[in-house]
């Protein structure tokens, strides 16, 4: 009996520090995106800290996180939303990430932006983007839909189920961060919004090159059909829009699809390339990036003119007279307002050492 | 299903659970069936040849026994009757007869090896000397696949068929046992090459679970992973960027390529071998070991006893004998003998028969000249070596240094040097690159690059550098502690705290430093490819 005993605490010892030791050493080798960027890779986590009540909730890229401030929509036109984005994120993360979403509230909106269903992207597709796009999520049906959707062939599901097993070479070039961060993260976005100052006018875009095919991949439209079901099922109103960077080239072919298959499905579908005279954008401001991507200025334009389009269209109420939620985004818009501040600052003295040189 | 795959571990884990769960009898048919599911995933279309060698070795050997048995039961009816010369030529009719099923089941066996594995490099010589003899007319290559681990199953069946046609073992009469002996899979992709009579006893008895054996094999699977992807797989990035770029690495680099090659080399093979032994182990089966310490080797004569032993003396068994002592060779004898002398005459079949073997091995480790030339290259220094045997008794005799340890140090580390210098022809497919590469090394202009960081151009950072040195430190540690006898049995006599702290940081050393995963490339054990 004696000897069993001491059997069972030798093993129950044995397995207790196993678990701890590689629970520790995983917290320790994880990127820690919030701290040594890229910032992006921070997103998905964050949105399990948030109170889940949103009207409306974005998919999608870098097309959404740096194109519309959340932040505006609630000041100008009371609307409560989230943007759930991640780099080059793929239609099928898009959809496994609002299913996650959908198991903690019900919106009245998605927008997704169906840059996703590129099928260049598709077939350039790197670990390190479905990394940022899976590592965040919470263990679920859904990340396990991701996972399973997202793996390129060299990837293997154990990896995902222990990280360690794809971050053990880290050990060689760990910082002060990976250990102060261990089981805390900074937050970096405003509502999934990724705020970037600055101006590069939009110069010598260059015109797509021609393809070989046009037609958005199986894969592709199987999960965009998913996306649909979903929302109906759940009486999402689900809108497709197409934001307005310049690149990478959204061909005509691409856009064509998508018209066809909004009207087929009766969705709506907005290619905000397309009414740059509405949306007031003006590429020679707004982006700070030669036109892939808004600067904060544009964002807001953007968010302006869609927070009236979803008032006027989609049935969106103001919500500003909510207390508990005015007061939540009381502080969000103070954050916001700090960090543009900040930015701006950082962003003269830059310019000023530039223009020294 | 690379032994370094997640797939292999989660394969083992569930097989290991269930052998220890299901009836004892049903521990070999277990053992089948995930040897053959195994050989499934590895590649369907690879079944059939496996099937067709166990089947055809199977049903040859049952033809053999048959008349082997017949023959003993006539001769012993017939005990008084027949004459001394009426049994001799009853024997022989019989030994006749076995004889063709032999052979005709030993061509078959050898022609799939030769047809899968050589076809394309007998053709690629055909038309070498069809083009230097003007010819416009070409053969055209065969599209075949190379079956996983053919050379060592065919090896195996061989070794069983010679066995039951000497009569040293019985025929299996089961032919799922048979199939199970054929493609056992640990041992299946890379030795070591398995005899009928070692294995039979230990493959299809039941096994207890013993928590002992069961760790002792695990941990032994450990040490092999260690060896596997912290040093041989850390040092194929380095090895493979040498390599692939001749014109760039040579001279000094020569030596680091030997160098770094023949420890991956080690790690590799020996570390495969530690899997396969230590996993067949936990399942409570035995197999024979496959190297004895080869580096501490003091002459190439002593390497060759100590590395790769399962295939050594596969050669040396059911070739070199054999070969020696055949009718051909005794008639060259003879002739030697009479054309020579005594001396010397006697040698020459000695020679011959080590040339085929030598021949053969290096032809088996792969389908080009540079590994026949790596095997002639062998047998060059080994017959040298013979030659000059009676010289170096007279001078250890006559000087007493050569007793000292400095001395055997020396020895030692002129065999290693020569083992890597002879591997340097595992590098490169072609021999004049090989050679290119070797002579470099000699007068270079360029020894700087052994110290002024060009190493870590290699793909290899200085901590990888550290990491391989530590470890290279402790394969050699545990290799030195291994004199003193079972390691594992010193490790086991330890208090429990310090055993698990052994087994816990081996464990962890291979999770964290180990080069698997994305940003290494997966590189398959060496001996795969034979």
């Amino acid at each position: 009996m004696k000897a069993a005993a001491k059997k069972w605490i030798k093993f129950i010892a044995s397995a207790v520090i196993v678990v701890v030791t590689l629970s520790l050493l995983q917290a320790i080798l994880m990127p820690k995106y919030s701290v040594d960027g890229p910032l992006e890779g921070a997103f998905v986590a964050e949105y399990y800290g948030e109170a889940k009540d949103h009207d409306v909730i974005f998919v999608g890229d870098c097309e959404v996180y740096e194109n519309f401030s959340p932040i505006v929509l609630w000041r100008d036109y009371g609307i409560n939303s989230y943007i759930r984005g991640s780099a080059d994120q793929y239609i099928y993360q898009s959809y496994y990430l609002l299913e996650d979403t959908l198991r903690y509230e019900t919106p009245k909106v998605v927008v997704f932006n169906v840059q996703a269903l590129d099928p260049k992207r598709e077939a350039e597709a790197k670990e390190a983007y479905n990394r940022m796009s899976i590592d965040g999520m919470k263990w679920s049906p859904s990340k396990i839909g991701a996972i399973n959707s997202s793996m390129l062939e060299d990837e293997q599901f154990l990896d995902y189920v222990f990280p360690i097993l794809r971050y053990h070479s880290r050990w060689s070039e760990l910082s002060k961060t990976d250990f102060t961060h261990m089981f805390k993260s900074e937050k970096v976005s405003h509502n999934g919004y990724l705020m970037k100052v600055g101006v590069k006018p939009a110069e010598n875009v260059p015109e797509g090159k021609p393809l070989p095919s046009y037609e958005f991949t199986e894969k592709a439209w199987k999960h965009l059909d998913m996306m649909v079901e979903l929302c109906e099922k759940k009486g999402i109103k689900l809108l497709l829009i197409k934001a307005p960077s310049l690149y990478p080239y959204w061909y005509p072919e691409y856009d064509q699809q998508v018209v066809e298959y909004a009207k087929e499905h009766n969705l709506t579908y907005i290619n905000f390339l397309d009414i740059q005279d509405e949306t007031g954008v003006d590429y020679t401001k707004d982006t700070y990036d030669g036109g892939l991507h808004m600067n904060v200025e544009g964002a807001e334009k953007l968010a302006s003119w869609l927070g009236k389009y979803l008032t006027e269209n989609m049935g969106l109420t103001d919500r500003r007279g909510e207390s508990d939620l005015a007061s939540r985004w009381l502080d969000k818009i103070e954050l916001y307002e700090k960090d543009k501040k900040e930015k701006y600052e950082e962003y003269e003295k830059e310019k000023e050492k530039t223009e020294a040189n | 299903m690379l032994f370094t795959s997640y797939e292999f571990l989660g394969f083992c884990a569930v097989l290991l659970l269930l052998y220890y769960i299901i009836p004892k009898k049903a521990q070999w048919p277990l053992l089948l069936i995930a040897s053959y599911a195994f050989y499934f995933i590895a590649g369907p279309q690879f079944l059939p040849f496996i099937a067709a060698t166990t089947l055809t070795v199977y049903l040859t050997a049952r033809v053999m026994q048959s008349i082997a048995d017949k023959q003993s039961a006539y001769l012993k009816a017939h005990k008084e009757e027949l004459s001394k010369e009426e049994k001799k030529i009853f024997k022989d009719k019989q030994k006749r007869k076995k004889l063709f099923w032999f052979v005709l089941c030993l061509l078959l066996n050898l022609g799939i090896l030769a047809t899968v594995k050589y076809a394309n490099f007998f053709i690629t010589n055909i038309n070498s000397a069809l083009t230097s003899f003007g010819s416009k007319n070409v053969l055209s290559f065969v599209n075949v696949i190379i079956p996983l681990g053919i050379s060592f199953y065919t090896f195996q069946s061989i070794g069983y068929l010679i066995d039951v046609y000497r009569g040293t073992v019985k025929a299996e009469k089961n032919v799922f046992k048979y199939a199970l002996f054929v493609s056992f899979f640990p041992q299946l992709v890379q030795g070591p090459i398995g005899r009928y009579g070692d294995m039979s006893e230990t493959l299809y008895t039941p096994h207890k679970f013993d928590s002992k054996q069961v760790g002792f094999g695990l941990e032994r699977v450990l040490w092999g992973y260690f060896k596997k992807v912290v040093i041989a797989d850390r040092l194929f990035v380095a090895v493979s960027t040498m390599i692939g770029d001749p014109s760039t690495y040579n001279g000094a680099y020569s030596i680091v390529i030997m160098l770094f090659y023949t420890i991956q080399l080690y790690a590799d093979f020996t570390g495969g071998i530690d899997i396969t032994i230590g996993l067949a182990e936990s399942m409570g089966i035995r197999l024979s070991e496959n190297f004895d310490r080869p580096y501490f080797s003091k002459s190439l004569k002593e390497y060759w006893r100590r590395w790769h032993i399962s295939m050594c003396s596969w050669f040396r068994d059911y070739l070199f004998y054999p070969v020696s002592v055949s009718k051909p060779m005794q008639g060259i004898t003879k002739f030697s003998k009479k054309v020579f002398g005594d001396k010397v005459g006697k040698r020459i079949p000695l020679y011959l028969s080590s040339a085929i073997v030598w021949f053969s091995t290096g032809i088996w480790h792969g389908a080009s000249w540079n590994f026949i030339v790596w095997g002639m290259a062998n047998f060059a220094v080994l017959m040298i070596s013979e030659e000059f045997e009676p010289l170096y008794k007279k001078f250890n005799d006559k000087f007493k240094f050569t007793k000292s340890f400095p001395y055997t140090l020396f020895r030692i580390l002129r065999t290693f040097a020569l083992v890597c210098a002879l591997n340097l022809f595992d590098c490169y497919v072609s021999i004049a690159t090989t050679g290119k590469i070797f002579f470099s090394a000699f007068g270079a202009s360029n020894y700087h690059v052994l110290f002024d960081g060009s190493l870590l151009k290699l793909g290899l950072t200085s901590l990888d550098y550290i990491i391989i040195l530590c470890g290279v430190l402790l394969m050699l540690t545990v290799s030195l502690l291994k004199g003193r006898g079972s390691v594992r049995e010193q490790i086991f006599r330890l208090p429990y705290p310090v055993r698990f702290m052994i087994y816990y940081g081996l464990f962890l050393i291979i999770i964290l430093m180990g080069a698997y995963g994305i940003g290494y490339d997966a590189s398959q054990f060496i001996y795969n490819q034979f």
